[in-house]
């Protein structure tokens, strides 16, 4: 029989506004988890990006900046560098830290500034209906590639922390997935390693997260994760890419 | 013992935890919520309490009570 | 009297002594002197200094700076200033302090290297989306471009709005003796973020637009109203009155001081804050004045607008507006005075 598990009180002032079986659920309460356990949940400050992240802040009571398309990784280098010693983190999705916010999201990782970066990649722009993103599959179908992605013209699918791992001085890179119970433990220690590492000052953590958007894939939430486990994960490998280094 | 809590008015029927209780004990109400979804409700006699619910609900719909 | 100073190391300095402590930034010419001087100065009192990757990223680093309650800034040329726009209304929506220093150079897209005075209606309506005002202070000498930064940092605050230093190319290249300020401590704002969320904030799906509409008007008219700043002369028994500001507000002074000295009833008013427009000093001039003529460094004239409007609200509608957009450079008094005969003459026609 499992230990006592009840949910977060940091995040629970109201219910959230995500669409039935939405990744972004799992995904906040790993963190909202993380934090209370590193009992650094009163001492934070967030940078929610556009999209359907921006709803994190509806369940929040933290000092947070809704930043404008993009940018979070811009404006977290300012709060981290005002305020080092409260815990800075980001919260995006794959269309805000990847497309619009390619350059700051890029950025704070190459200057290794001091802040933990989740990135919520469930392959599509969510809160705007379902267009293509950088991390859209080839041939998935969105609303701006109804024939599916050609990535022959448009790209293919971007792995932003395999780049960061193995290009820029960073602390640690990893990348996790919410599709079955072990993945969604697993993805819980990559989030407590990457607050830890922002905690002992060793330098810029990141977290991608793997996730569904059932809405926009048009699956029921149950077979939006067979996508997730069947198409997704083959391409983007979970696991840590960067560990900590042991000092 | 009921080793398990619910807030039905959390749920948003989405059907994760029924998918992913290893006993089957997890099923739909017949009666909804004020959002208007048909809530979650559990086969105590099934349950084992081993917390997959609570690890995949996006909602917070769950508690577990755990070892005493 | 001040030691020789060059104008963009005196405002980097005077920054820091009204007690600034974070600045991010990017290079663009006539304004980087600005970065680099501070580069190695905001070390020196225990500040923060981040080369932004962009423009962009560097106005929202400002952002996340002065949202902890650290008095932040950045400075940029006209080019830059316009990747800057989503920072501008959103550090207005979240009511955020934060300066901004705009070295103006002539011309449109890139533009030239030019000194010019081609950003007052971007400035003074603001180049991003809805209905934010930005304090825009106006300085015509190093030694008043050094007072007007500790202004800019206190109004900010005082309002929680942006405060804009509109400069020139030149001012910030020349030399000019200079006293500069005493060293203030910094301290930051009580309602900054400390990590512990004492200062609680509306979500934002909570926000009232109707009720916010009415407080921001009640700000922007208390600014209006307490802030107006200019310089004038010769202005109640003047037949036409000259409007200009920044370094070619210099010569127009000195222009009129000449045409004075020949006989003719000139005088000037050379507004100090572009936003607020000084409306107030209209209501002083002669009631019977013949005309007003704006001295501009731009193409097509652009405070020559405001001149009309104001003359229009204080005083009567049908007096003559006249412009003669200098296009770049810091017009000579030679020339202003040519001006002034030439609308005399009637060959330089009324804008309104």
């Amino acid at each position: 029989m499992a230990k006592a598990r009840k949910f977060p009180e940091s995040i629970d002032r109201a219910a959230n506004g995500f669409c039935p079986g939405c990744g972004h659920g799992v995904a906040i309460r790993l963190i909202a988890e993380c934090l209370e356990e590193l009992e650094q949940d009163k001492n934070l400050i967030y940078g929610i990006g556009v999209g359907c992240s921006s709803l994190l802040g509806g369940i929040l009571e933290t000092d947070r900046r809704h930043c404008s398309h993009g940018r979070a990784g811009a404006v977290c280098t300012g709060v981290k560098r005002v305020n080092p010693d409260n815990l800075v983190i980001a919260y995006q999705g794959d269309g805000d830290a990847y497309s619009i916010g390619l350059a700051e999201t890029t950025a704070a990782a190459y200057r290794n500034e001091n802040i933990t970066v989740f990135i919520i990649n469930n392959t599509n722009y969510g809160m705007t209906g379902g267009q293509m993103s950088h991390t859209t599959m080839p041939g998935q179908v969105t609303t701006t590639s109804p024939h599916g992605r050609n990535c022959d013209i448009t790209g293919y699918p971007m792995k932003f922390p395999e780049i960061v791992a193995s290009q820029f001085n960073a602390a640690y890179v990893a990348r996790g997935a919410i599709n079955t119970v072990p993945q969604i433990n697993k993805t819980r220690t990559y989030i407590k390693n990457a607050l830890e590492a922002q905690m002992n000052k060793e330098g810029y953590s990141v977290v991608e997260i793997l996730s569904t958007c059932p809405t926009n894939w048009g699956m029921s939430p149950v077979d939006a994760k067979k996508r997730l486990t069947d198409e997704l994960i083959p391409y983007y490998p979970l696991g840590e890419l960067k560990a900590r280094e042991v000092k | 013992m009921e080793k398990v809590l619910t807030r039905p008015n959390r749920c948003k029927q989405c059907g994760l935890c029924v998918a992913a209780c290893p006993t089957k004990s997890i099923s739909f109400s017949d009666d909804i919520n004020a959002s208007g979804c048909n809530y979650t409700i559990i086969n105590y006699d099934n349950c084992i309490g081993c917390a997959a619910c609570y690890v995949v609900c996006p909602d917070g719909v769950y508690e577990v009570l755990g070892d005493k | 009297m001040g030691d020789m100073i060059k104008g963009n190391e005196a405002i980097a300095e005077a920054a820091i002594r009204a007690g600034a402590r974070f600045y991010a930034g990017y290079p663009i010419t006539p304004s980087t002197e600005i970065m680099e001087y501070l580069s190695y100065r905001l070390d020196e009192v225990g500040g923060s200094f981040v080369q932004a990757e962009s423009e962009i990223a560097g106005i929202n680093m400002v952002i996340g700076a002065a949202s902890c309650g650290v008095r932040a800034f950045t400075a940029s040329s006209g080019p830059g200033i316009s990747l800057k726009q989503e920072g501008m209304t959103t550090l207005s929506d979240e009511e955020l302090p934060a300066v901004v220093i705009n070295m103006v150079r002539y011309g449109n897209g890139i533009g030239t290297l030019l000194t010019a005075q081609c950003d007052y209606l971007r400035e003074t309506r603001g180049g991003g989306n809805g209905d934010y005002r930005c304090i825009v202070l106006c300085p015509s000498s190093i030694q008043e471009a050094v007072e007007l930064v500790g202004l800019a940092f206190d109004l900010a605050e005082k309002y929680r709005m942006v405060s804009v230093l509109m400069s020139e190319g030149a001012l910030g290249q020349m030399m000019e003796p200079c006293e500069l300020p005493e060293m203030k401590e910094p301290k930051r704002y009580s309602w900054g973020f400390d990590g512990k969320y004492t200062n609680k904030l509306i979500g934002i799906f909570d926000r009232d637009s109707m009720k916010e509409s009415v407080l921001l008007n009640e700000k922007y008219n208390k600014v209006k109203e307490n802030e107006q700043r200019w310089e004038s002369g010769y202005i109640e028994d003047a037949d036409y009155v000259f409007v200009s500001y920044g370094l070619p507000g210099r010569s127009t002074m000195g222009a009129v001081e000449q045409l004075r000295n020949e006989g003719h009833k000139v005088g000037f008013i050379r507004p100090i804050t572009a936003w607020p427009f000084p409306d107030k000093a209209f209501k002083e001039v002669n009631p019977n004045v013949n005309g007003f003529i704006s001295i501009e460094a731009n193409a097509t004239g652009q405070m020559v607008d405001d001149v009309a409007l104001t003359v229009k609200r204080v005083m009567k509608s049908d007096i003559s507006v006249y412009c003669n957009p200098h296009v770049y450079g810091i017009p000579s008094m030679k020339s202003i005075k040519e001006d002034y005969h030439k609308v005399v003459a009637g060959e330089l026609k009324e804008v309104y």
